[in-house]
């Protein structure tokens, strides 16, 4: 919108596709920087100046992530992918239930309760870390994968996201499944689910995205090498760059890659998902 | 950035068969209130009142004892002068990140809005890095802001600048983390800006055009004041993220490998890191406890005063 309505942008804006692929560039190049670190030799790495390329590739620092001295992570990804996508169900599944009765039932305290669940949006998560570590402790899930996903699976924001969009379902639609005798569960997952799929895809990609990449609650309650997450076995790698560059770029294209392969094949996705849940958090 | 409560679903659907409906919706309403009743009791509301306690009593991890202090723990903090530090630099963070993070999203917007048919594509550079693993791209910048054989420094060898030590010196490790937050979070603000973008009728640029404003007083005159609901949201969203960065510092601030995060010499400490080594290095639980209802308090100012600001009418 730099240009006025009458100003029919130019065709091909040279100029701004020059500024902006520069932009792009930097955007880039981190990644490409560290995908083609994580091939070169220990010799190479140390080059100056720097290769473009890795002149004899290697997948060493590769092979090298399957047995660091702080864990293997074979163990941290199968922990990440575990934890993530059982989390993310759920947490789906709970939303889209709560969704549905906040925007479609008709009971007492009905409005007071959805008060309730979007003041939980004001309480920043840095607080809760600490007594919620308590009660991790007196549970005895400390070392537990259970201590990363069940806390998690309320989820205000999305219960929110969900009531606004299962609200936009005609009533219609639900009452005429209730004349044929269908009970709420069926309604439930006949009509509303298969009807709130792009918005359940928002909400699944934008959990995702945040919860692959969760450090600090995984820091607090896992302590097990064996139950590391990605990010917390990254986390190892701080301090280590005198020794460990090869492997630092392998572990990280292990954490990046595969949400960009994804994000790739999905953007319009991710990005609407994103767009919604930020105008609404 | 909250609801606005719909009038309309208070006419209650079909209210002469609500007896017999409200039955049948009776198990389906239990199997959701309930478990999701007893996450929240357990995981939300359980903690946050444990957490206020907490903060007024000396708790410590792995003793039993936890005696109430009154106030001690938030006068202890005053005379901290590590938290007085910490809190410093969180704002310093803030003042520096967010204005330069919202002035570069709505630059970024602007152009990609204008870039014709390469729109999607840049629209999907911009936005990667926001996407990708905290603790991966951190890991990343860190080694790239490494004195010598870093990226950045070889660039600056290349140019025949001198090395700059960047997260070794005291005076720009907060700065390069500023900078790495710019390019990490630029993405999201990005995409906000262009949905708000999105939302501003073209008459309104049309009548601009017909009294004859030109680009730059279309900018300050119609794109910038309609966007004003976009601004507040991304400024209180991203002064809240802000004030508890964590990750980041966490994993860019340690030079070795059991160096505590926050370094050098306390130049990268912020409230969030401050709060996890009292917390869960030194196992003073109420103490940190103490620190995050501080922060609480500042965001819950800050989110009030939003909506203060959006509860205007923004009538143009």
């Amino acid at each position: 919108m730099i240009y006025p309505a009458s100003q029919r942008p130019p065709k091909r804006p040279y100029l701004l596709w020059g500024v902006l692929a520069l932009g792009a560039l930097i955007m880039v190049a981190p990644f490409y920087w560290t995908l083609i670190s994580s091939f070169k030799s220990p010799d190479e790495l140390r080059l100056f100046p720097p290769t473009w390329w890795p002149q004899r590739p290697t997948l060493e620092h590769w092979r090298s992530l399957a047995n660091l001295q702080f864990g293997s992570f074979v163990d941290f990804f199968r922990n990440s992918l575990i934890v993530v996508v059982s989390q993310t169900f759920g947490v789906l599944l709970l939303c889209a239930m709560a969704g549905y009765v906040f925007a479609k039932f008709n009971f007492r305290g009905r409005n007071a309760l959805f008060w309730i669940v979007l003041a939980m949006l004001m309480i920043p998560p840095n607080f809760l870390i600490i007594p919620l570590y308590a009660l991790i402790v007196d549970l005895n899930w400390t070392n537990t994968l259970t201590a990363l996903i069940v806390p998690g699976l309320f989820y205000p924001l999305g219960i929110f996201l969900m009531r606004q969009s299962i609200g936009a379902i005609p009533n219609e639609l639900l009452d005429a499944a209730r004349i044929d005798g269908a009970s709420e569960f069926a309604i439930f997952f006949r009509v509303v689910l298969p009807l709130s799929t792009a918005a359940l895809a928002a909400l699944g990609i934008f959990h995702f995205i945040g919860e692959w990449d969760n450090l600090l609650w995984p820091l607090v309650v896992i302590d097990d090498p064996a139950l590391y997450t990605i990010p917390l076995g990254l986390a190892q790698f701080r301090g280590r760059f005198g020794t460990a560059i090869g492997p630092v770029a392998a572990g990280s294209m292990v954490a990046v890659l595969p949400v960009l392969l994804v994000y790739l094949l999905a953007q319009r996705q991710f990005i609407e998902g994103v767009t919604q849940s930020g105008l609404k958090g | 950035m909250l609801v606005r409560q719909r009038q309309a679903s208070a006419a209650r659907p079909g209210a002469g068969l609500s007896m017999h409906r409200r039955r049948a919706q009776l198990p389906f309403l239990l199997a959701t209130l309930i478990p999701l009743g007893l996450v929240w009791g357990s995981f939300w509301l359980y903690p946050l009142l444990n957490g206020l306690w907490g903060s007024v009593t000396d708790w410590r991890g792995f003793v039993m004892e936890q005696p109430f202090v009154g106030l001690q723990n938030y006068i202890d903090l005053a005379n901290d002068a590590l938290f007085v530090r910490s809190l410093q630099n969180s704002l310093l963070f803030t003042l520096m990140y967010v204005p330069l993070a919202l002035a570069l999203a709505l630059g970024v917007a602007l152009l990609v809005e204008a870039s014709g048919k390469l729109r999607p594509l840049f629209r999907m550079l911009y936005f990667m890095p926001f996407i990708t693993s905290v603790t991966a791209t951190a890991l990343i910048w860190a080694w790239l802001y490494q004195p010598s054989f870093g990226l950045f420094n070889q660039v600056l060898a290349l140019l025949g600048l001198p090395e700059q030590r960047f997260l070794r010196s005291p005076t720009q490790a907060l700065p390069a983390i500023v900078g790495y937050q710019l390019w990490k979070e630029l993405g999201f603000n990005m995409v906000l800006f262009i949905a708000g973008l999105g939302a501003i009728d073209r008459s309104y640029y049309e009548a601009a055009r017909v009294d004859g404003a030109n680009r730059w007083q279309i900018f300050w005159r119609i794109t910038l004041p309609l966007l004003q609901p976009t601004v507040v949201l991304l400024l209180v969203t991203n002064l809240i993220w802000s004030l508890q960065v964590f990750g980041p510092i966490f994993i860019m601030s340690s030079s070795a490998v059991n160096e505590p995060p926050g370094g050098p010499l306390n130049a990268t400490i912020t409230v969030a890191v401050y709060q996890w080594q009292m917390a869960f290095r030194q196992l003073r639980l109420g103490y940190g406890a103490a620190v995050g209802t501080v922060v609480f308090v500042i965001t819950l100012i800050v989110t009030l005063l939003q909506w203060r600001l959006l509860r205007r009418d923004w009538d143009y």
